[in-house]
């Protein structure tokens, strides 16, 4: 074990990746010499040569065509979009073709190698343009995986498990998170499982659940509650596509509550759809609505970024409301 | 108000509209053979004139004259034109097919055979085509079994790609043809990164991305030639400009100011400018940009200078925006005919063998028809309902198998 913080998991996952396999390529913009703006891709082209980590021209479009085109071949592009703000250039890329490639042609056709890393999420003052959580946006999407880690030992583990997952995988880092968490992570390869949620506590009374840098704040509500003396069962989502039902079901099963978390805005976010299968299954043993403690219906503002945000005061107020309905 | 006339729009306006006289006039068609030829290893910087010629082979009698002949042999020329017949006879019988309704769509690409027939032979068994739906010709070329395109067409319980695309939106992996997909322009990039991983494995193949002259206003071109220009990738990109996009005269993509090869000049790309209704002209120039692109020297554009003979689609009536008899003024002829009279000029062919071939072709089709009739139709025969259900993923998800599950199977 060793201690980093969530870039450096990154880049280790990375650094593996690409020892392990040298069909994995790394580019997008700045990530070469520079090793990104964020650093995540730190000495990869120093130690893989620049035809293996390398920077693309700056268009989001041309530089996921380009990897759907290097993924048909045999390749594994893990292609860096800057910040998922911009990821939008590239959406059609996403959904028209990676999303549906090989089904279109059936199954002579793959990108199923190509990996999109892009940092997401408020919280470092970033305005309108570095701040924003698209995952919404993709889960509508058929032939997508979306995958968002919490810290570093989980980037480590579902960025390779992404990269060597057999079809395109979104996987959005909070970047809020980048430096801010630190923790213990194993050494060597190992790969988390894509589409399985992650109960981190247990508890009776309601279900808390969140992905990605929400998970901080749930777990400084979940203290605020347990204080009031409500029994959370906290839960990582982990995989919005394909998301593991059975693990939130069965846990709403027992707890009769259940309290949603997203950065992103409320109307379309995730969170309604989890709702609205939850309510289908568990039904007649919900004991509340279904809370949904979301960002605003507003773009992020830069100076209001503290109001917009579902933090964990907002968080724990729904979770006691929930419990006391 | 200054003293300066008013401001006024330029809309660009095709030179003839229903009911005028087609008019090409405006058009400067150099003369077969007089476009030079540079070498492969010339500087980009030497080329320029390139792109505002236009490279040409067979002359007015039929005869392949200047730099660019690329003096093929017989049976190469009667592949070429056996391709491109197939092609024609395939387009107006399941154009008639479609209106019988046994298939929901169909789009031909007469007038531009002679494109993906001549790169289809010219370039090699493992290169990559990235097609747009208007280039059956290479799939023709290549000898794509015409059962399966047929059982695409009819969305049928045999269809290669079950039922899930538009007809002739084919994907043919053996075939060097790339998966088609319903929004335009999408793939010029990924030719371009197929093209990328090829020079990074230290691989011999090279990549040929196609693209309507319409479509080249979309961000897509821009970026594969910028990407193409920056990592020398092995790539010839092709720009078919057949002079309409649906309705809009190729003006309204910016043919009134410049040629589209010319395009190549600012991404320091050679940019050749190709009669596209002259197999030999196709070929020669294709042959060259491979040749550059196996050399390492990086990436081509080529416009195949040409003009789209029918409708867009079985969707579009085009005598609503051109002349009707427009194809026929067409100063470029047209690409079977040339390669007809050139091969009846080199004493290999002759009027009653070319009538044979049609008459076997006819009768192919007719048999591929027939065979993908007694499958099904449109809607008479479907892919099993499970397949819609197939290939989302490389294992089906949850959802994906409680849906399928919904449905019953
Ligand atoms: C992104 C996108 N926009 C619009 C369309 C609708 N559309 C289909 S073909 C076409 C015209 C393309 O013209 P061009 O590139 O000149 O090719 P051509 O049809 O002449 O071969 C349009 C607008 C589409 N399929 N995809």
């Amino acid at each position: 074990m060793a201690k980093m913080n969530m870039l450096q998991a990154i880049n280790e996952a990375l650094d593996m990746a690409m020892a392990a396999n040298d069909k994995v390529l790394c580019f997008g913009e700045d990530v070469g010499v520079f090793g990104g703006v964020f650093r995540a891709t730190s000495n990869l082209q120093h130690k893989y040569g620049e035809d293996r980590c390398f920077n693309t021209p700056l268009v989001e479009q041309g530089i996921i065509g380009f990897a759907n085109g290097l993924a048909a071949q045999g390749s594994v592009p893990v292609a860096e979009i800057q910040f998922a703000d911009y990821i939008f250039p590239a959406f059609d890329q996403i959904v028209n073709e990676a999303a549906k490639f090989r089904y279109r042609s059936g199954n002579l056709f793959n990108v199923g190698n190509l990996t999109i890393r892009a940092p997401y999420g408020g919280g470092i003052a970033g305005g309108l343009y570095h701040s924003q959580s698209p995952e919404a946006y993709f889960a509508h999407t058929p032939g997508l995986k979306i995958v968002v880690p919490r810290n570093p030992h989980q980037a480590k583990g579902l960025l390779l498990a992404s990269i060597n997952d057999p079809n395109p995988t979104l996987f959005f880092e909070p970047k809020r998170l980048y430096r801010a968490s630190t923790g213990e992570v194993p050494e060597g390869e190992y790969q988390l499982p894509i589409g399985e949620a992650e109960v981190l506590k247990e508890g009776t009374d309601v279900t808390v659940l969140g992905w990605g840098a929400q998970m901080e704040v749930i777990d400084k509500a979940v203290e605020m509650a347990e204080k009031e003396g409500f029994s959370c069962e906290v839960i990582d989502l982990r995989t919005i596509l394909p998301w593991d039902v059975e693990t939130i079901a069965e846990s709403v099963l027992k707890t009769g509550r259940l309290v949603i978390t997203h950065e992103a805005p409320l109307t379309g976010g995730f969170a309604g759809e989890i709702a609205a299968t939850i309510q289908e299954r568990c039904f007649l043993y919900l004991e509340s609505p279904i809370a949904r403690v979301t960002g605003m219906d507003t773009p992020f503002p830069l100076v209001l970024e503290k109001e917009h945000f579902p933090n964990h005061l907002k968080v724990f107020e729904a979770i006691r409301e929930s419990v006391e309905f | 108000m200054t003293n300066s006339k008013p401001l006024h729009l330029h809309v660009p306006e095709p030179p003839a509209r229903p009911g005028d006289k087609p008019s090409f006039s405006h058009l400067v068609i150099p003369e077969a053979g007089e476009t030079r030829k540079p070498d492969v290893t010339d500087s980009e910087s030497d080329m320029r004139d390139l792109p505002y010629g236009l490279v040409r082979v067979l002359d007015d009698n039929g005869a392949a004259i200047g730099p660019w002949d690329p003096g093929l042999s017989p049976d190469v020329l009667r592949k070429g034109l056996r391709s491109m017949l197939l092609t024609r006879v395939f387009d107006e019988r399941l154009f008639r097919v479609h209106r019988q309704g046994k298939t929901s769509f169909y789009m031909k690409s007469t007038g531009e055979e002679a494109i993906g027939a001549a790169q289809s032979l010219a370039l090699s068994q493992g290169d990559m085509c990235f097609p747009t739906y208007r280039v059956m010709s290479w799939l023709m070329a290549r000898d794509y079994p015409l059962i399966d395109m047929v059982n695409q067409i009819f969305s049928n319980e045999k269809d290669p790609l079950k039922g899930r695309q538009l007809p002739i939106l084919f994907s043919a992996r053996d075939y060097g043809f790339y998966s088609l997909s319903g929004n335009v322009g999408s793939r010029f990039g990924h030719a371009v990164g197929w093209a990328m991983a090829s020079a990074y494995k230290g691989d011999d193949k090279i990549a040929l991305g196609y693209i309507g002259e319409g479509t080249t206003a979309e961000g897509d071109f821009h970026e594969a030639l910028t990407f193409a220009s920056v990592y020398r990738a092995p790539v010839i990109l092709c720009v078919t400009n057949n002079q309409w996009a649906i309705s809009s005269y190729s003006g309204i993509a910016g043919a009134e100011a410049t040629t589209f090869a010319a395009k190549a000049l600012a991404y320091g790309l050679p940019g050749l400018r190709v009669d596209g209704n002259d197999f030999l002209a196709v070929w020669s120039a294709t042959k060259w940009a491979a040749e550059r692109a196996r050399n390492n020297l990086g990436a081509t554009l080529i416009e195949f200078f040409t003009y789209r003979a029918a409708g867009h689609s079985t969707s579009d009536d085009p005598t609503k925006y051109r002349p009707a008899d427009e194809a026929e003024h067409w100063p470029l002829g047209d690409p079977l005919e040339r390669l007809k009279h050139h091969l009846i000029s080199l004493g290999e062919w002759d009027d009653e063998r070319h009538e044979a071939l049609t008459d076997e072709l006819s009768e192919t089709v007719r048999a591929a028809v027939k065979e993908g009739e007694a499958v099904g139709t449109l809607g008479q025969s479907k892919p099993s309902v499970r397949e819609m259900f197939e290939g989302v993923f490389a294992e089906p998800d949850w959802r994906v198998l409680e849906q399928r599950r919904e449905v019953g199977i």
